[in-house]
Formats: structure tokens, C-alpha cells, sequence
């Protein structure tokens, strides 16, 4: 008997192995991703549609899940899922993206989406960096980390995504690395299952881009960064500033009961049918 | 390959990133081929079954019989 890896049944045989370098932490993020919905009963992803943009994550829906997925413009996934929501609101949307498309170019599109509690999913794999095009600087990069276009260090402190999305109103917002396997299974799946805008960034190694440039020596090195530069969010409360500065924040910073953008649209719908 | 087998990796899809020799608690991986960095069960009898290298391999290539019961 030869036992296959759990995920196979989801992935597209032809296209493995995949494209990801070796060690590249999107594929941790896929076994996460598949182990939730495994885990939910769904013994296939028929029940999903998935949109990505442009970039190395990109690649996680198209081409390796057996699933509908539309491959679509850099930045501009968030808005394509937007207009698959409203067509196809009984189906799971998920939105899988790089730092540089969802909030880079695309966080126009992620605002108003969270703004609207529209019910999506968005997984924003936040590996620091323009992977795909050479690991130029991109809008999460930690201050003084050296990239492509920083060779002397960056200069900008990175843009928190989890609190931008807080700050838009969106129902479930979560940071998780890909060291925290477990709670981040568990919060796909809580995602997977709220009735609004659901937000989760996985701070992600790419050992061959951003980590080389970065000083790190393999991709088990920058796992064992993630772990031990993690804060669970209870404890970075009674933190200050100087003492968060080369920590990431963990935990689940938003989870807000309300109406999603479809529910509220079928009711004004109703309203307006009832008014004829 | 026996019976008893615990552990099995799918040769093809490892890329030899050597995540899972790191980070599975009993030492039940090692290098196989020095030039690919390929990985090979050495310990069938110390895995445990917790699963933490299938979720951990971003490749797709390890399979852990999963614990009676579960
Ligand atoms: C409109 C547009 N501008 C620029 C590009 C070039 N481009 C391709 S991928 C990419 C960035 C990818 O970075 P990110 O989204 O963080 O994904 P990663 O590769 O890091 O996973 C850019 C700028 C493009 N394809 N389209
Ligand atoms: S360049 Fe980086 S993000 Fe892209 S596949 Fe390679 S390791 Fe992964």
C-alpha cells in the first residue's frame, strides 16, 4: 500500500509537483487550507470558487485545485470575487493573493469589499515581498529589511492589513504565520463559516526571494523566525511599541456579528418587489 | 515497505527543503540523496502519527497513516 499526502484529492495530479520552490510556505498554506475544509466534511471543493490575481500565491486556486477558479488581473482579484458573489451567492468565494496584489495594487478593492462586509474569504499571504518579480519592496516589507529596491535597508515601517481591515467595518480578521498550523486550520475554518468579510494574513517564508536577500539560511530558519517572533495578541496589549517592533502580532483581531453585503441586498430587493 | 509502515514519502513531489527532518519531534526523517536533498523514513517505529510533517510538507509528499480512532 502506498499512502497518499491527505491534500491529493483536492489537487490536480498533472500539475504536481508544484511550482513553488522548495520550502515556499504556500504550500503549508494550501494543507492548511485543504485540512479546513477537509475537516468541515467537504470531500471536494465543488461548494467553492476561487479567484486570484497575479504573483507566486496567486498560483495556490489555478492551477492546482480540482475547483472553478478565475485567474484574473494583478490586484484585481478582490473585485472579480466581488461579481462572482453576487451571481453565485450559495457558493464559498475565496480569494487567495501576495502582499503586493491584495494590498499593494488591489487595496482599493479590499476596503470597499471589507466595507461592505461582503461574505469572502481573502487570504492574504504575506511573504514581504514582489516574490514573482524579483523581491522588489512591497507595502508589508519590515522597516530596515533589505529587498531588491531597499539594498541599504527599507526605510518605510510596513502597513498592518489586519488593522485596515478592522478600521473598514469587515466582520473577521485574523494573523496567523505559517509556523501556526493549528490555529490557523482552525480560523479557515471559522472564516470558511462567517456570514461576512473574512480577512487572513499568513505571514509566509519564501526562502529563495525575500528570505536569501533577508540573511536567512533555509526555510526551516525563517519557520523558526516566525515561532519565535511571534505575539499572541493578549499579550502584545500590555506590550509597547519598542518591544512589538520585530514581532508579529498573532491571534484573531476581529469578530463582529453582522450582516453581510449579499444578505442586505436580497432584503432591499424584497422591500423594493413589495413596494411594486 | 511493511505492514507496520507509518511513513511514506512520494520521491517525486519532494523537493528536498528539508522542513519535516527539522521539525518532526522523533527524528523520524533523513536525507536520502545528498545531491536532491530527498527525504526517507528511518524511523517507522518512532513516528507517533501526531501529522504535523503532512500539514508542514509544502509538497505534498509526505503521508501519515492516520491514528486509529481519529
Ligand atoms: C498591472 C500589473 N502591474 C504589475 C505587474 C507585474 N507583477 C507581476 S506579479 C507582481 C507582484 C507579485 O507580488 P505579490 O502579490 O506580493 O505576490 P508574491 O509573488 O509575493 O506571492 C507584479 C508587480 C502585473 N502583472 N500587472
Ligand atoms: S519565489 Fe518565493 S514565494 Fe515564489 S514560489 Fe519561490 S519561495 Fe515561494
Amino acid at each position: 500500500m502506498i499512502l497518499k499526502h491527505f491534500a491529493r484529492k483536492y489537487l490536480r495530479e498533472e500539475v504536481l509537483p508544484s511550482t513553488f520552490c522548495p520550502g515556499c510556505g504556500l504550500g503549508i498554506i494550501i494543507n492548511c487550507f485543504l485540512k479546513a475544509v477537509e475537516e468541515l466534511g467537504y470531500s471536494n471543493l465543488n461548494d467553492f470558487i476561487f479567484c486570484s490575481g497575479i504573483g507566486c500565491t496567486a498560483w495556490i486556486p489555478s492551477p492546482h485545485f480540482k475547483a472553478d477558479s478565475i485567474h484574473t488581473l494583478h490586484g484585481r482579484a478582490v473585485a472579480v470575487a466581488f461579481g462572482v458573489k453576487m451571481v453565485r451567492p450559495e457558493h464559498h468565494v475565496v480569494v487567495f493573493g501576495g502582499d503586493g496584489d491584495i494590498a499593494g495594487i488591489g487595496i482599493g478593492h479590499l476596503i470597499h469589499a471589507a466595507k461592505r462586509n461582503l461574505e469572502i474569504v481573502v487570504i492574504m499571504a504575506n511573504n514581504f515581498t514582489y516574490a514573482m518579480t524579483g523581491g522588489q519592496l512591497s507595502p508589508t516589507t519590515p522597516f530596515e529589511s533589505l529587498t531588491l529596491t531597499s539594498p541599504y535597508g527599507n526605510i518605510e515601517k510596513p502597513l498592518d492589513v489586519v488593522k485596515v481591515i478592522d478600521a473598514a467595518g469587515a466582520s473577521f480578521a485574523a494573523r496567523w504565520t505559517t509556523y501556526h498550523i493549528i490555529p490557523l486550520i482552525r480560523t479557515i475554518k471559522t472564516a470558511i463559516k462567517k456570514n461576512g468579510f473574512s480577512f487572513i494574513e499568513v505571514v509566509s517564508q519564501c526562502p529563495t526571494i525575500y528570505g536569501r536577500r533577508a540573511g536567512f539560511k533555509s526555510a526551516y530558519d525563517m519557520l523558526k523566525y516566525f515561532k519565535e517572533h511571534s505575539v499572541p495578541i493578549e499579550k502584545a496589549k500590555n506590550m509597547s511599541d519598542e518591544e512589538l517592533k520585530d514581532k508579529f502580532v498573532v491571534g484573531i483581531f476581529v469578530d463582529r456579528e453582522k450582516l453581510g453585503f449579499t444578505s442586505l441586498y436580497k432584503q432591499v430587493i424584497n422591500k423594493a418587489r413589495v413596494k411594486l | 515497505m511493511s505492514e507496520l509502515d507509518k511513513v511514506f514519502v512520494d520521491e517525486k513531489l519532494c523537493k528536498g527543503c528539508g522542513i519535516c527532518i527539522n521539525i518532526c519531534p522523533y527524528h523520524v526523517f533523513t536525507v536520502k540523496d545528498e545531491l536532491k536533498g530527498i527525504v526517507t523514513p528511518i524511523g517507522q517505529d518512532k513516528c507517533t502519527q501526531c501529522g504535523i510533517c503532512e500539514i508542514y510538507c509544502p509538497d505534498f509528499a509526505i503521508a501519515i497513516v492516520p491514528k486509529k480512532g481519529m
